[in-house]
């Protein structure tokens, strides 16, 4: 089997060539201006970017346990719709993803469509309990990808500065989520002025950054690496920034919500704004975006969080936490980040799939002759915005916080692994 | 006129103003011979309150009653919510048993700005959480206009826990759009961030800013917040931020003492001062009837 496409403008890691390119069977086998062969199938690509598919190292599959909400099959369906060919999936399952049979079932699963690669994350302790760590290095040779107690922080810190030295003896990578519980208790928002006015409890930042600064002094001392998931805050940033500047080994992601929405959107108590971290305010995007052009924040993440409708068509208070983020992740981010002229195409390629595949250790991420087909191409040329439809989403929820928005940029076709998806 | 009243951040000055109008007028046929007006007689109220109350659930009864609507109450604690059902579905089942407004109180913010997405009766909000309860702002106001006939530029103090108080974000949106200076007094503990952006003034001196004050306001405070570590103990707490006689003869010698009730007497105000000559805290509670009188009539397009 051979793919032909013609005429596309091709996003390296640097620059955009136009060039065509040859895929043999899974791998990307030329590329270069004017190919002339007959391929099984031809692409014209004319006026389309070609990329590497985009990495996702922060989803939420909820398979095992709710599969209500989404399951591996739709959430893969819904990654490869939003251009994502490698995505990690995170441990907060029932049961949750603390031992090598749920691996293999996840990893089975996923095999069985065999189209976007899914890559577990385990937990970083025992049941998700924060009270032991999980048995890493087994889990390690399971095939799990990175460790981490996402949607909840190792409140010990003793037991993460174990956690993070630990890792470091087998070569793995812990993710923390960052979120002092004794100060983000029972909040819902950011809290601001639009907390107040909206009379919602508010989450003030400082739950976020001292957990940040907490986890960055111990990858300090312990000169293990460690991974900041979802920034959302200026505060948060200036100390990851001042932490690479020493030579802490810290990466960090953020999301598309954290630079393209502010808490404003939860005055009308829309549930689908209802994220934790919570969105936050103007400056905090400016100082994200900032994060992202300098390279303090290396990459974008979806924190993909499918919910059911009847799960989020409650009181605010009782409404959970998050957004679906697959297919709405490029659109946004091309939009607020490219469109809008802060960074380049080649850059938003490696905030978004050679950055996370590298942090990762994944060999994918680049567009190269030699390497899997995993290449998406997309629609940038917009004359005008379309409106993001999340009912025409593949995922099972349709709780996206960018429903009806107006954005450029749209994924047309996945291709995997030298397929057509 | 509006189909809903959710709160007072969405009612203009003039909706405002329209409502204390009609409702000075009800007030004077509510206490005059005849006690009763066909305006709603068509048309069913129901109560449907997930959270504890006296008076609101009282007040908007007899106001319904007075207008001639039927009423009917329904307590969150004896009813299908207590078997699960959701706040959307048990609005659409009163839908579908034909009432025309829905007053709710709910202990969640936004509950009504949600019952009001999803049903096609009115909805007046009885009090959502820490956001609003409009009607007893626009009591309140009822009451200092009476007296006053304008707010253009009443010195108003509104002493307590602000940071979780409906009544205290009514009454910040209700009286700036008419133009009174509001200041807000509490340790910082109790007061919501960047609170000063709804317009007014903020102050942890209650001393300072009762001085020549035309309108002081207590509001409850829950014992609760001190085992949660806002403040050290009641008797601090009394000893700063407690409205007494000694405070409110700094006020201006008019000073109208409020207070939306329940009081806790010795905690955030002082018996003698509940039952001075400066409290007007009944009166509040009978201009709630006819506040709601007026609510009424205006969603229900009277």
């Amino acid at each position: 089997m051979s793919i032909l496409i013609k005429n596309g403008q091709v996003v390296l890691l640097d620059k955009v060539i136009k060039a065509d390119i040859l895929i043999e069977g899974s791998r990307i086998k030329k590329i270069a201006p004017n190919i002339e062969i007959n391929a099984d199938e031809l692409i014209d690509a004319s006026g389309k970017i070609i990329m590497p598919g985009l990495v996702d190292m922060h989803a939420h599959l909820r398979d095992p346990g709710f599969l209500y909400k989404e399951d591996i099959v739709s959430g893969i369906k819904s990654a490869a719709a939003g251009g994502y060919t490698s995505i990690a999936c995170m441990p907060n399952t029932d049961p949750v993803i603390d031992n090598e049979a749920i691996v293999k079932y996840i990893q089975t699963k996923a095999a069985e469509i065999g189209t976007v690669k899914v890559y577990p994350i385990a937990c970083i302790t025992k049941g998700m309990k924060g009270l032991e760590l999980a048995e890493m290095g087994k889990l390690k040779e399971a095939g799990v990808i990175a460790f981490s107690d996402d949607g909840r922080p190792v409140e010990n810190a003793m037991l993460m500065k174990n956690a993070l030295s630990y890792a470091k003896s087998h070569d793995a990578l812990v993710i923390s989520h960052c979120e002092d519980l004794s100060i983000a208790s029972g909040g819902l928002v950011n809290e601001g002025f639009n907390a107040t006015t909206a009379g919602l409890k508010g989450i003030c930042r400082s739950a976020e950054e001292i957990i940040v600064a907490r986890d960055l002094i111990l990858a300090e001392h312990t000169g293990a690496r460690v991974h900041i998931a979802h920034v959302s805050t200026e505060g948060s940033v200036n100390l990851i920034r001042e932490a690479k500047y020493r030579g802490v080994k810290v990466t960090a992601e953020t999301c598309p919500h954290y630079f393209a929405a502010t808490d404003e959107e939860v005055s009308s108590f829309n549930t689908f704004a209802k994220i934790n971290p919570p969105l936050r305010t103007a400056n905090d995007i400016n100082a994200i975006i900032k994060g992202l052009k300098d390279g303090t924040i290396d990459c974008i993440a979806t924190d993909h969080a499918p919910h059911s409708l009847d799960e989020k068509r409650q009181e605010f208070g009782y409404a959970p936490f998050g957004t679906i983020g697959f297919e709405s992740a490029f659109a946004i981010s091309y939009t607020h980040l490219v469109d809008d002229k802060h960074i380049d195409l080649p850059h938003l390629i490696r905030l978004m799939s050679y950055t996370p595949a590298k942090i990762l250790g994944l060999n994918a991420g680049e567009v190269k002759e030699g390497e899997l087909a995993d290449l998406i191409i997309a629609d940038i040329n917009q004359l005008h915005p379309y409106a993001i439809d999340a009912c025409i989403f593949k995922s099972k929820a349709r709780n996206c916080i960018f429903d009806g928005w107006k954005v450029k940029g749209k994924i047309l076709i996945t291709i995997i692994n030298g397929e057509i998806v | 006129m509006k189909k809903h009243l959710l709160g007072l951040k969405t009612t203009s000055k003039e909706e405002i103003l329209f409502i204390l109008e009609e409702a000075k007028k009800f007030k004077s046929i509510i206490l005059g011979p005849q006690k009763k007006l066909d305006y709603l007689k068509n048309k069913t109220v129901v109560t449907l309150f997930y959270e504890n109350s006296t008076r609101t659930k009282v007040s908007f009864e007899s106001a319904a009653k007075a207008l001639s609507a039927g009423t009917c109450a329904i307590a969150a604690s004896s009813s299908s919510i207590q078997k699960g059902e959701t706040l959307i579905d048990t609005g659409q089942n009163l839908d579908a048993l034909l009432c025309d407004c829905i007053v709710i109180r709910h202990s969640m913010s936004g509950a009504p700005h949600l019952l009001s997405k999803n049903v096609k009766a009115s909805v007046v909000n009885g009090g959502d959480g820490t956001n609003e309860h409009p009607t007893q702002a626009l009591l309140d106001m009822l009451t200092i206009y009476e007296k006053h006939n304008s707010f253009k530029d009443l010195k108003i103090v509104i002493a307590g826990d602000i940071k979780h108080s409906r009544v205290a974000r009514s009454n910040l949106w209700g009286l700036t759009k008419l133009g009174a200076k509001v200041t807000v007094v509490a340790p910082n503990t109790l007061l919501p961030l960047e609170v000063e952006r709804m317009g007014c003034e903020v102050s942890n001196n209650l001393d300072k800013a009762v001085e020549g004050a035309n309108v002081v306001m207590g509001l409850r405070m829950q014992l609760e917040r001190q085992s949660s570590g806002l403040f050290p103990s009641i008797d601090e707490y009394h000893k700063f931020y407690g409205i007494n006689q000694r405070r409110l003869n700094k006020a201006d010698s008019n000073v109208m003492l409020m207070h939306p009730g329940p009081i806790n007497r010795g905690l955030e105000i002082a018996s003698e001062v509940v039952d001075g000559s400066q409290s007007v805290i009944l009166p509040q509670v009978t201009n709630g009837i006819a506040v709601r009188m007026a609510v009424l009539n205006m969603v229900l397009g009277g």
